[in-house]
């Protein structure tokens, strides 16, 4: 039944990638290209370090594990669900028309037909940065770290793709919504790569607990590295974080239903 | 039984107005404001109206793009946005503008996927394709990527392809727009070979008067969201005012032209040598007889109105 069930969504995945196929050259450059995307964000964390010694009271190898952690996540996820940003065309233009009569999910359409299989270089690229970063922290291995160390990229990559849903929908009320998601998901990104503990006032309070971005990298790092908060929540905080994913993707499937519920299509 | 159902179907919309230089006024416009319309199955059905009228609108709301304002609304029995993904199995839609094929590759590979995408059992898919392939003269150009076939060609392919999981109810959004006068004549063979089987339903919206003529008994006119006519093709000529016209030629001729009960005389040329009468009660028969009794006729013709004429009357009196 599952596999009745998933043929179609197969079938639309591999005209998309035939289709992208058929472009051979630009596909192969895009794949080296992205790979720089990830590069850049750890040789950042890098150059840092080059003019200071701890980050938030956090050092090089600890901040690695952070900064590689929400890379991981931002990047499957981008792979995941990235080009759902291209929704504000489909809007504009009412080409989200051909997916609604079609008898399949309007979102998995959407992330099947366009999926950015050039971002494939990025995501293991990531995967494996993030794996190195853990072996040079002092990390004091137990089974339940390792089970955290897989759980917690796989909670972030749940989380962003939440965070790229929301953020996309708004092109369903606001057609010319431009770049304003944009703030949220790299916004948050960015503030993920991080320690929590170096940014401070409304802004911390607004992105780290009142958006969940604290609990997608830092506060499983903080586990993984046996260290406790400087900010003083208790350590079962880290162990339970991966799981702020779930009411984060309960939302972002309401936001996405009243969006298609609102879609107001175009004369043709 | 009524494949598709709508009663007091409404879609209103929000538009802002410019009302000074930054400040910008809300305003609800409604597309479509109180449709009712049934269509028995098999029947085929022309829906008509100037640009803006709401007949994009009201299709989309049936095959559950939109979601209805107000009323109720349903096809094959179904809720259409509710039940969207079910309801899509057993219709088909093209909208000239969305396409349903991939653009990057050879049509036939898309009519593949879409199998796959409506699990059609592959028995079917081969003999609705075969069938497609032969009156639409798809073979030509079966393994060109869609981006390189001309409208023409693209629009047999998304004809085909709204039809390989065998719908009910096919909905047609301007299928003839833009094309050439031989590819519109294939779309209409195949729309009336497709209606005339009996088994699928078809509305089609349009701004070609002929596509009507060719292929539907039944015609709606939408205005301003509202329906104001929902008849047959020869009830909207009686309801405004084109009528039937006979062209008689004389061969010598008459003083003065004839008053004809049920008939007004329109035009009278080459000094009353040709008489142009338009019927009212009269039948044809009886002015010919009328005129024959009068004097020789050369020659008689009747011209019928331009189904044209008839919709322009009704958009301007509107």
């Amino acid at each position: 039944m599952a596999d009745l069930r998933a043929r179609p969504y197969w079938a639309l995945f591999r005209g998309h990638a035939r289709g992208q196929m058929s472009y051979r050259v630009s596909f192969a450059v895009d794949l080296v290209t992205n790979v720089s995307a990830t590069a850049l964000d750890v040789f950042t964390v890098l150059v840092l370090f080059g003019v200071t010694h701890t980050l938030g009271g956090f050092e090089l190898r600890e901040a690695l594990v952070i900064n590689t952690l929400a890379a991981c996540g931002f990047a499957l996820a981008d792979l995941a669900v990235g080009n759902i940003e291209k929704i504000k065309v489909y809007v504009r233009t009412g080409l989200f028309d051909a997916l609604l009569v079609r008898p399949l999910g309007a979102l998995r359409q959407l992330l099947l037909m366009d999926m950015p299989i050039r971002k494939l270089s990025r995501g293991l690229f990531s995967v494996t940065v993030y794996a190195v970063a853990l072996r040079l922290a002092p990390v004091d291995w137990t089974p339940a770290r390792a089970w955290l160390a897989v759980a917690a990229p796989l909670g972030a990559v749940a989380f962003f793709a939440a965070v790229f849903v929301c953020t996309a929908s708004v092109a369903f009320w606001w057609t010319d919504s431009g770049e304003v998601g944009n703030a949220f998901t790299y916004g948050g990104r960015d503030f993920t790569s991080y320690p929590v503990s170096v940014y401070s006032g409304w802004f911390r309070s607004l992105f780290a607990y009142g958006l969940g971005f604290a609990f997608v990298a830092y506060y499983p790092a903080l586990v993984l590295l046996g260290r406790s908060d400087p900010l003083g929540l208790p350590s079962w905080v880290g162990w339970l974080a991966p799981l702020v994913s779930l009411p984060a993707t309960a939302v972002a499937a309401l936001v996405w239903r009243a969006g298609v519920r609102h879609y107001a299509s175009t004369g043709s | 039984m009524d494949v598709i159902e709508a009663i007091g179907l409404r879609k209103d919309f929000t538009v802002r107005v410019k009302a000074g230089r930054l400040r910008r006024r809300r305003r609800t416009v409604s597309a479509v404001n109180g449709v009712d319309l049934r269509v028995a199955r098999g029947e085929m059905l022309g829906y008509i109206g100037p640009n803006g009228a709401g007949k994009s609108t009201t299709l989309k709301m049936l095959t559950g793009v939109l979601t209805p304002s107000g009323g109720d609304a349903r096809v094959c029995g179904m809720v259409p946005v509710a039940q969207r993904t079910r309801l899509a199995l057993r219709i088909g839609v093209v909208f000239g503008q969305r396409s349903q094929l991939w653009w990057d590759l050879p049509l036939g590979e898309s009519f593949a996927l879409l199998r796959h995408v409506y699990r059609v059992p592959p028995g079917d898919h081969a003999a609705r394709l075969r069938r497609c392939r032969s009156l639409l003269d798809l073979d030509a150009f079966l393994d060109t990527p869609v981006r390189q076939l001309s409208l023409g060609q693209r629009m047999r392919g998304e004809l085909t392809a709204a039809l390989l999981h065998g719908p009910e109810v096919l909905f047609l959004d301007e299928p003839t727009i833009g094309l050439d006068v031989v590819s519109k004549q294939a779309v209409r063979s195949f729309l009336s070979a497709l209606g005339a089987s009996g088994d699928t339903t078809l509305v089609l919206t349009t701004h070609d008067l002929a596509d009507i003529e060719r292929l539907c008994r039944r015609l709606v006119v939408i205005d301003h969201g509202r329906v104001v006519h929902d008849g047959t093709i020869d009830a909207l000529r009686e309801r405004y005012g084109s009528r039937r016209r006979v062209l008689v030629d004389l061969d010598e001729p008459l003083e003065s032209a004839p008053v004809l009960p049920g008939a007004n005389l329109k035009a009278s040329e080459g000094e009353g040598r040709r008489l142009e009468y338009e019927l009212e009660s009269a039948t044809a028969g009886e002015v010919i007889a009328r005129l024959a009794g009068l004097g020789a006729l050369r020659d008689v013709s009747i011209v019928e109105p331009d189904i044209e004429d008839v919709v322009a009357r009704l958009y301007t009196s509107r």
